[in-house]
């Protein structure tokens, strides 16, 4: 009951965000949904199968690619194919949104079930490797792609598809998804294999296909994630999709908890928030005893600093592997009544 | 191709060779001990170049001096790394240090962007350093000479320590089982300790060596060489410095080889090390000179 209010409160809030917030705002606002996507994403291979993969960026890369080369119409490819004319084929493709950004979906989970197919036989370290190693490749490829990508020059002027209704309704479907996916057989496999492979073996899990599944899964939705992303900043290039992007979401899921669906929705909202809040970091900044310049970087200097401080000091993240439920809630607040009650 | 162009390749090979083993030893020395990749190597070896080049510039030291200082600097900065970022999680899942071991990455690369500034810096190459010669046709600067043969010496050097001291003895033991050497009285932390010591020292070394090479310094400079030669030690056998020499050196000469003899693909130069790496661990998980490890049930 109360989760039905707080949906549709937080729908009453999306439709005041889309006709009452400022540009910069409402971007912000639809950036949490898509972090949300990419977060849960990330978070079903590395919280709930154990896999550690770093990736993510690759699939993202392809998924944005694909859904922006389906969505474009042909005037507009000719305007940014300026320095090689693009594959015929691709020429004349043009299909509405909600197509395309499946099918960037499926796209990347048919590369990722490809790239899992070798590579899930490694274990940790090795995998996380070899998944940062399949990302760049991916990076370089797309780079060099000239008739296909556009190369290095990227895509410019994407549909702006991404508006406020259809990301939150993607994150929201994403949520439902991994809650049900959680909660069916699938789901406990994964969970299983995560916690012991051989024990998982053993009680007759077949280990290595429940690492494909989720990886596959996973690639599935970095790859609308992707496309989202793409189709909200409207331009895309090669260099958007690195490592640095795979740190982003890693930041989210670790701060989130490694392995709860509700920390990672409500970290992706909180870390998103904040990115753009602490831009003032990087600005020129009058502190009473003394002046900075521009301090370029001083953000990406907080953000991983709270990283390590919070693997450090508190392995599990904001809400551990837990889920967020109203008792829990209830539980924060009579907690803090009684404490207040000992005071006095 | 003429024989005379084919050798400027083989110098060239290397030397970056030279350059990549070099980096490739620290990674593997400390896999070997803590089971860590340490994603910060390569921040270390951009941070050792930067030294070198504010020693050289801002307090006009002799290069050779900005060298040594450098290199103490760095290798005292990797011990305190490894102090503030993965001692306290030692005895926590792997995952965990892993994580803490790419936020130490972001946090050195975001440092380095704000007290270094973002954009690259040309470095003054000593005139020892950046003379032509000529042997016949085949021309060369000397620091192609100089890289490997600064880099066997210090192989020599390390490999003397790591079999002949005591401290090597205590470093093999460690790397062999934490536990059991830590019952038979090494200081485990001192081991850890210098073996991050002698990573980072390699690291800063290999990285002003860089920095003379490819005169141009920016704060993301170790990312790339970073990643490949975490690849090179994974594919000589991560664990064994022999392997990780073996892999970084096959690696200098691929890239540069393939670049030499098919220019057409030159552009995907970078995913070379990758497609090599995902090959070697497909075909031989251990490593082109690892120990095949038996699997704990």
């Amino acid at each position: 009951m109360l989760t039905i209010i707080a949906l549709a409160a937080f729908a009453a809030l999306a439709i005041i965000a889309n006709s009452f917030f400022d540009a910069f705002t409402l971007r912000v606002f639809n950036l949490c949904a898509i972090y949300i996507v990419l977060a849960l994403s990330l978070n079903l291979l590395n919280g709930f199968t154990g896999l550690f993969s770093l990736g993510h960026a690759g699939f993202m890369a392809v998924g944005a690619y694909v859904c922006a080369l389906l969505t474009m119409t042909p005037e507009l490819k000719d305007m940014n194919y300026f320095l090689t004319p693009i594959v015929p084929w691709l020429h004349n493709i043009t299909i509405p949104f909600l197509p395309a950004i499946l099918i960037a979906g499926l796209v990347s989970a048919f590369v990722g079930f490809l790239i899992g197919a070798p590579v899930l036989r490694l274990r940790d370290d090795y995998l996380a490797i070899a998944t940062l190693g399949f990302g760049e490749i991916i990076r370089v490829l797309i780079t060099n792609a000239q008739a296909i990508t556009n190369g290095a020059q990227g895509l410019k002027g994407l549909p702006r598809y991404s508006t406020t209704f259809s990301v939150w309704i993607t994150a929201g479907l994403v949520t439902l998804f991994m809650v049900l996916l959680m909660r069916s057989s699938y789901g406990r496999a994964m969970k299983a294999v995560r916690d012991d492979e051989l024990a998982a073996e053993a009680m007759g899990i077949n280990v290595f296909r429940v690492k494909v599944t989720s990886f596959t899964v996973s690639s599935f939705l970095a790859g609308v994630g992707g496309a989202l992303l793409g189709h909200m900043i409207t331009t895309i290039d090669p260099k958007m999709f690195t490592f640095m992007l795979t740190f982003n979401i890693l930041l989210i899921v670790v701060l989130g908890g490694i392995g709860s669906i509700s920390g990672s929705v409500i970290s992706a909202i909180v870390v998103t928030i904040l990115m753009e809040a602490l831009r003032f970091l990087d600005e020129p900044m009058n502190l009473i005893f003394f002046k900075t310049e521009g301090l370029p970087g001083l953000r990406m200097v907080v953000f991983s600093i709270l990283l390590m401080v919070m693997v450090i000091y508190r392995q599990r993240g904001l809400m551990g592997n837990k889920e967020f439920s109203w008792d829990m809630l209830q539980g924060l607040f009579v907690k803090k009544g009684r404490k207040g009650g000992d005071d006095v | 191709m003429t024989l005379s162009l084919l050798f400027q390749h083989i110098v060239n090979a290397l030397s970056l060779g030279s350059l990549y083993a070099l980096i490739a030893i620290g990674y593997t020395m400390v896999y070997g001990i803590l089971r860590l990749i340490n994603f910060a190597h390569g921040d270390v070896f951009m941070l050792g170049a930067y030294v070198a080049f504010y020693g050289i510039t801002l307090v006009s030291l002799p290069w050779w001096a900005a060298l040594l200082v450098s290199i103490v600097f760095t290798a005292l900065f990797g011990i305190g790394l490894e102090r503030v970022a993965y001692k306290p999680l030692r005895d926590s899942p792997r995952i965990s240090i892993m994580i803490s071991a790419i936020g130490a990455s972001f946090l050195l690369e975001s440092l380095a962007v704000l007290i270094f500034g973002g954009r690259p810096k040309g470095v003054p190459v000593p005139d020892v350093l950046s003379k032509v010669i000529h042997f016949g046709s085949v021309s060369m600067i000397t620091i192609s000479l100089i890289i490997p043969l600064f880099t066997f010496a210090l192989l020599g050097v390390l490999v003397w320590i790591v079999n002949k001291t005591k401290t090597g003895m205590a470093m093999r033991a460690v790397s062999t089982d934490i536990e059991a050497a830590r019952l038979m009285a090494v200081d485990v932390n001192k081991v850890v300790s210098f073996t991050f010591g002698i990573g980072s020292l390699l690291a800063a070394f290999g990285g002003i060596m860089w920095s003379f090479k490819y005169p141009q310094l920016n704060p993301l400079m170790g990312v790339m060489p970073g990643l490949k030669c975490f690849i090179a030690a994974v594919i000589g056998g991560i664990g064994s410095i022999g392997g990780a020499v073996m892999g970084g050196f096959l690696l200098g000469i691929i890239e540069i080889m393939i670049v030499a003899f098919l220019p057409t693909l030159s552009g995907y130069r970078d995913a070379f090390a990758f497609i090599l790496l995902i090959v070697v661990l497909l075909v031989k998980p251990t490593g082109l000179l690892g120990k095949r490890q038996a699997e704990k049930v």
